[in-house]
Parts: structure tokens; sequence; C-alpha cells
């Protein structure tokens, strides 16, 4: 073989490891070329912040994703902690009130309730999981069409008989929501900043911890693990626990990003989650992902959803292209293995 | 036309990969109706080559000639119309369908009815008895595949080839998971080919089938062709020092045990199942090798993984060091400082897509954790680099996903991964299956450094010479129950083939 053929050979793996990020260069570079005032600061920051809340519900599937897991009931659970924030957080002179009479809580209180409500439906669908061995796409499917429907009680409930909720305090919508750091186009809103801390978090988390190393054990072989005399199945409860976390708090900062909240909320974004978790590199088999893939993979959809808008293709043909980006991602990324076989 | 001196002929096959010459100049010639040999350690570029022969790699220089003729091999499919079949170490049969529908599956005879073509079910049951019939091979094409052993089910693949019109059969590792009395079945199949004119070409690592079944033997090291000898001008120890490079004093190392007290006493365990083990009791003492021995489906493997907490049991006690104890799941074993290395290296062993460091480290993460929950990343580096380093691990570095690695390297992580949990009994489960003989060696002698650390081992090996060569003592089982234990030196092959059988009608 000459020299020629393996340096080929090492531009086309290198090419390989690194496609999502070229697929996300070209894409920006694409739609520069058609309409260059897209690339600019604004542009990116409102990218950012309309991609904060899908990387943290990315990063809660991520988790379940490593162990080899599904899980269905993201995008139910981010409306049901929309609703529960957003219900106790409205400001005393709003004429339809969830809760008439209810003094301001502070802040911290309604939110932690939220990611509380999200942490407990994820214990519950973990215990489920890992005690009475459902298979996770058929627990998590349960415990999505179940948390819908408490959810649309607990929204039905008098006086708010299935109003959406609006009103929400200032204090909640800034800090949460639209609030910065900065001046103008040089600013960053606190939300890209709960993200980012939450990626940080997850990556150690998934790099640092036994907790991570025993998810992508138990995702890469799960007998190994178990003989390994690996807690599976409290491994599977924390895994299951921290994402519904994860969509709790990102149920919160949507209702307060969006200034309202209502029991439809989140609606299958958990296929949105998914896909950028696969996109980024994450294997639906287990055992592979990483937060920088997973963050890139969000930011893909991103720079999609915003961009495409910005020189007007279509919503239609953007669900199009996002369809086709997703079958090509995972065909090229699965590339990776057949050809070591 | 004259008779071809050989039927298949590789000829100065080369093949590169970055980095690796996996083959260089190396040829291999079959004769007509004989069984080739074919051997090397792990890493020789014997599968390399075989796949140069499927047209799964294609050969950088070298030709291919049947028959004398040069042949192009693009894939696998174009190599069975030549006539070139192979038989795979792991059969994937379909499990829920019939005998004759795995050996017609994708090339059902069908019938016209009208416009339609439909399965001509006949035909495919009396095609399939004729095979059957012609190779003296017991089998009912209705049976669910799902039903039989895997002798039966290599059965049906080599029925398959046959009935490709096959010229010559690549056997890979077939006895693997054979007892002793499947492969005399398999041998008898075999000579019935040769007799059709059928060549094999022989892949395996256990030197006594080679000698006996062989009609010539190629050897492999490094991928290169050592030489090709007649198989009655060789022996044991010349096919090992021809594939090692070196001359094995003793295939061996040398034991200077001392067993002290009893550590673990096992008394009446028995399984639930009714199939299962049955009132086993025996005693392991410090710094011995306790070998297990026995024929396939004995149920040494069920027995140590209920005693690891793998498997239930009805009754019986286990004792550490007078202790009696209960052993529910593995992480209670780890507890009580017993450690096993599983039979089924990669279904239950190695995490295939991680790191080797993530595989070293995986059964001891206890050992690691400083305050708030982080992984001490530095401790765990310096361990792996110097299990690496001990075991003499062949890697490229410790961030190599352990899939890459040869079998006798993954098996040397496994070892490793239960060293680090500092356990002073060790179970062994068919600790050198599949892996080739430099690397065997190197695992015994890892092995009887650690008795001679006053470590304790249960050893089970299907292999009598290792079990011979390696053991203090050995527990024979047959049927689930133990048929005797065997002490001294002169144990003999034959004292463990009859306790193997001892229950057998």
């Amino acid at each position: 073989m000459t020299t020629k053929d393996v340096s080929s050979k090492k531009i086309g793996s290198f090419f390989f490891q690194y496609a999502i990020y070229f697929v996300l260069v070209i894409l920006i570079l694409g739609i520069t070329v058609i309409d260059p005032s897209f690339l600019s600061l604004s542009s990116f920051r409102d990218i950012l912040l309309q991609s904060s809340t899908r990387a943290i519900i990315a990063l809660g599937a991520a988790f379940v994703l490593i162990t080899g897991g599904v899980d269905l009931s993201a995008g139910r659970m981010v409306g049901f902690a929309a609703v529960l924030s957003a219900s106790m957080l409205q400001i005393q002179e709003y004429s339809h009130r969830f809760y008439p009479g209810m003094p301001n809580l502070p802040l911290l209180v309604p939110v932690l309730i939220a990611i509380f409500a999200g942490l407990l439906v994820g214990i519950i669908n973990g215990a489920i999981i890992a005690w009475f061995s459902v298979p996770p796409f058929i627990a998590t499917l349960g415990s999505m069409v179940a948390v819908y429907g408490l959810n649309s009680l607990y929204f039905d409930m008098k006086p708010n008989q299935s109003q959406p909720i609006g009103g929400l305090r200032q204090d909640f919508t800034t800090n949460l929501g639209s609030g910065y750091i900065g001046t103008g186009v040089y600013s960053i809103p606190y939300i890209v900043i709960i993200a980012l801390i939450v990626a940080l978090i997850v990556w150690i988390i998934f790099n640092k911890t036994r907790l991570g190393k025993s998810m992508y054990a138990i995702g890469g072989n799960i007998q190994a693990a178990i003989v390994s005399g690996i807690n599976v199945k409290r491994v599977l409860l924390y895994v299951y626990a921290i994402a519904g976390a994860l969509y709790g708090l990102a149920g919160v900062m949507e209702a307060a990003r969006t200034g309202g909240a209502t029991n439809n909320y989140g609606n299958m974004y958990e296929l949105d989650a998914i896909a950028a978790c696969v996109v980024g590199g994450v294997s639906t088999a287990g055992g592979i992902g990483t937060v920088p893939g997973v963050l890139v993979g969000v930011l893909i959809f991103g720079v999609i959803n915003y961009g495409l808008t910005y020189i007007g293709v279509s919503p239609y043909w953007q669900l199009i292209i996002k369809g086709l980006i997703i079958i090509a991602a995972v065909a090229f990324d699965i590339r990776k293995y057949l050809t070591k076989k | 036309m004259p008779e071809n001196e050989f039927l298949l002929q590789m000829k100065n096959i080369s093949k590169e990969f970055p980095g690796v010459k996996a083959l260089d100049n190396v040829t291999l010639q079959v004769r007509p109706g004989t069984v080739h040999s074919l051997m090397g350690e792990n890493g020789a570029g014997k599968s390399t080559l075989m796949k140069c022969l499927f047209g799964i790699y294609k050969p950088d220089a070298g030709e291919i000639l049947l028959n004398g003729k040069t042949i192009e091999i693009e894939n696998s499919r174009v190599a069975l119309d030549h006539g070139i079949s192979m038989i795979h170490q792991e059969l994937h049969p379909v499990p829920r369908r019939s005998v004759m529908e795995n050996l017609w599956l994708g090339r059902f005879p069908l019938t016209k009815i009208g416009p339609l073509k439909l399965i001509d079910d006949k035909r495919m049951y009396e095609d399939s008895m004729a095979i059957f019939k012609d190779l003296e091979m017991d089998l009912d094409p209705h049976v669910l595949v799902g039903s039989l052993s895997v002798s039966k089910i290599q059965s049906i693949e080599i029925a398959k080839a046959v009935s490709n019109q096959a010229k010559v059969i690549v056997m890979d590792e077939p006895t693997s998971s054979l007892t002793g009395n499947e492969v005399e079945q398999l041998f008898k199949i075999i000579r019935s080919l040769k007799k059709r004119g059928v060549s094999i070409i022989y892949i395996s690592h256990k030197i006594e089938e080679i000698l006996e079944i062989s009609d010539e033997v190629t050897i492999m090291r490094d991928g290169q062709r050592i030489g090709s000898w007649p198989a009655s001008e060789l022996t044991t120890n010349l096919i090992i020092s021809k594939m090692v490079g070196r001359d094995l004093a003793q295939r061996y190392p040398e034991r200077h045990h001392a067993p002290g007290e009893t550590v673990l006493r096992v008394e009446g365990l028995t399984s639930p199942f009714p199939k299962g083990f049955k009132d086993v009791s025996f005693d392991l003492r410090q710094g011995e090798i306790l070998g297990i021995g026995g024929l396939v489906g004995a149920q040494r493997t069920e027995l140590i993984e209920a005693l690891f907490g793998l498997r239930t049991v009805s009754s019986g006690k286990i004792f550490v060091k007078g202790k009696h104890i209960k052993i529910k799941s593995p992480i209670d074993a780890k507890k009580h400082k017993i450690a096993l290395l599983t039979e089924e290296r990669r279904s239950t062993g190695i995490f295939p897509v991680l790191p080797i460091v993530e595989n070293t480290v995986m059964a001891n993460m206890n050992r690691y954790i400083s305050p708030y929950f982080l992984l001490k990343q530095q401790a765990m580096s310096q361990d792996v680099q110097h299990s690496i380093d001990q075991m003499r691990i062949k890697t490229p570095s410790a961030k190599t996903q352990i899939k890459n690695l040869s079998g006798g390297n993954q098996q040397k992580v496994l070892i490793a991964r239960w060293l680090l949990t500092e356990p002073e009994i060790l179970m062994l489960d068919e600790p050198t299956r599949g892996i080739d003989v430099g690397a065997k060696f190197e695992i015994y002698s890892i092995i009887t450094e650690l008795v001679q650390q006053g470590k304790s081992i249960i050893m089970i090996s299907s292999e009598m010479p290792e079990l011979i060569g390696m053991s203090d003592r050995i527990m024979v089982m047959c049927e689930g129950r133990m048929s005797g234990i065997l002490e001294g030196e002169n144990k003999t092959e034959e004292d463990i083939m009859h306790l193997a059988t001892k229950f057998m009608v």
C-alpha cells in the first residue's frame, strides 16, 4: 500500500470522526451563502436561546440512551413541570389565577417542586424498569401517557379549568427566561448559562464518576456489568431519576421563556431530544455517546429551525429536511462500526 | 486434461493494513480430498488469509487458483459459486425454524402453481434427507433448530455446504464447543467428505485433534508462512515450537504449591432445577488450584456461577474461612473476596466498545472514589498501566477499545480486572479457551504466580492436559453431581474420563 493511500484513509477516518461538526459548519455556510445577513451575533444568540431547553432535555435523554434504554416520557414531563411551576408563579393581580388566594412564594419553591415532580416520575420509571424488568420503551410509553393524564387533570382543576396559564411573575420570566448578562447583541441569556452549567455537570458525571462509568458499562454489555458486581438496578434508578429531574428543569425554563404554560407543552419533545442525541453520535444500542456530541446535535437542529426559517424555507420542508438528516446521520455514523468488522 | 496436483492454491498473498503487514507473501496449497490444517497463534494471519479467500478483503498481491485456473473472488457469494464454503466458529442459525428451512434458507426449492411460485416443502424434505443419508447424519428435517445441540447445528452447516456443491470447506475452530463424542462424529463426517473428493481447510488450536485428522499442516506466524508438512512428520512439541518461534521447554509452568488451610467449604450445594447440580460438596485450600473437570453439560459453570451469586440455589451451605455466608449477587461475592472469570468472554466479560481503562477498573470502582463522588483519574490510569505492563497486554494504548484486542489480550484485561479487586478466591471458567499457545502459557504463569502469592484458585477446563498440568487436585463432575476428586501426582486423562462418565447410562 502506498503512502498516499494511507494518508487518504487517515483523512477519511478524521472526516468520519468529526462528521457532525462538518455538517454543522456546512449548514451554517450554506444558509449564509443564501442570505449573508444570517451570519451575525444576534442570530447565534437566538439559536442558543432556543436550543437551551432542548439541550437540557437531550442531555437527559442521553443518560438513558447510553444505558441502552429509551425515555418516551420526556416531553410530557416537560409539560407537567411547565404547568406546575407556572401555576404557582402567577402575579397577584392576574384575574384568572390558578391559586387565587395564594401569597407569592419564593421563586425557588415552585421551581424545586416542578423539578422534584420530574425526579419522582423518573424514579418511578427507573424502578419499574430495574425491578420489574419492563422494557424501557414500554415503561416510559406508559408513563408518558399517564403523566399527560395527570397533568391534564391538574390543569383542569377549578378555577383554572384548562385555561392557558399566563400572567407569570417577572422575576420568574427574567431569571429563568428572557434575562441576560451584558448588553444588546453582546449578551448571554441566563438560560444559556443554565444549560451550559447543566452540560458541564453532566459531562463530569459521564466522565469522572462511578455512576458515569457504570452507565456506559451497562449500555456496553449489561451481562458483563452484572458479573462485574455493578449494582445495575441502582444505576438505572439513578439514571432515569436524573433524566426526570432534567426534564423538570427544562419544563420550568420553557414556561419562563415563553411566559406561560398549557398541558400540551413539551409534546413530542422526546423525539427531538432522541434525534439530537442520535445525530450527535449517541448509539441507540447503548454504551456510546458524549456531551459535546449531544450539544452539537442540538445545535444542528437549532440552526435548521432558525436558519431555514430565516431564509424563508417552508416549515413543512424543514420537517422533511430534519427527517432526512436524522436518517443520514445514523446511516453515516453506523459506517464507523461496520467498516471495522 | 491431467488432474491438478492441487485443488486450491493461494499463491504469494500479501495484505497490508495501515501500520501492520497482516499477510506477507503467504502460500497455501490444498490437495483434493485432503484435510489441510492451518495453525498459528491468534494474530498470525489465519483469519485474514481466509477473509481474502472469501473476498471480504482484497489482497494487495498474489493470486488464487482453483483447479489450476486463476479466479477472482469479489465476495463470499462468488466464493460459494466456485464451491468454496465456510463453517464458522460461531453459528447463527434461525432457531425458531426447522432444520430443512435453515438448510435451504435463501434458495428454497419452488414449485409453480398457476402464476404463483410457492415453496415446495416435499422436495425440500426429500433433498434434505438425501444429503443427510449421504453424509450419515442423523437429523430430522422437520425438527426446530433451536432444540438441537451445537454439534447438530454444525452438521446442518456442513450439509448446506455440500448441497452447494462445495469442493473446499473451511472449518474455523469447529470443535471449540463440542464434546469428545461429538468431535468423533464430526471427524466421521470429515472422512466421508474426503471420500467425496472434498478438501477441508481445518483451523484449530487443538494440536491433538490436528494430528489426528489432518493430512497436511501449514503453520503461520506473524503474517508469514513458516512452512507446510505432512501431519505424520509432526509432533505436538514440534508444532508448538514452530508456532511460537521458540522452544517451549514445558507447556505448564513449574509449581511449588504449599496448600494451607481451608478457605472455602461448600456443603451440599443444590440447584433448584432438576437437571442442575446436586449435592455438591468440596473444600478449597489456600494456595491451591482446584481443577474442575467434566463433559459439557456436567453443570460445572452453573456450579461456580451459583457460588458467585449469578444463579440461585435451593439448598446447601457456603463457608468462607469457616464462616457461613450467603451469596445472593456478585456484589456479595466481591465483598467476600471472590472473583469469577466467566466462560463466555464476549457475552459476559468484556465491554466491547469501552476502552481498556474502563474495562479494567469496572469491577473495582469503589477503590477510586474520592470525596465529591469524583473518581481519582490518576490513580486509575496508574493502576491500569501497571496491569498492562505486569500482564504484558499488547495494546496500542490504554484508551484502545477492547474489541480491537486479540482474545488472549482481552482475557488478560479481564484477569487484571479481577486482580484489582484483590480477591482471595479466584474462579476461572475455561480461562484459555480460544487463546493461542503463547498467550496460554502466559496465562498459566499468571495463575501460578497468584497461587504462590497465597491466592486460591478454582479452574474449570475441558482440556484434560491443561487440567492435569495445572491442578493440585481435580474435582470431576458428571450430570450435575460430583463423581470424584483426583489427588496426587499421577492423575491421568483416563481417570478423568472415567469419572466424567460415571453416572451415564
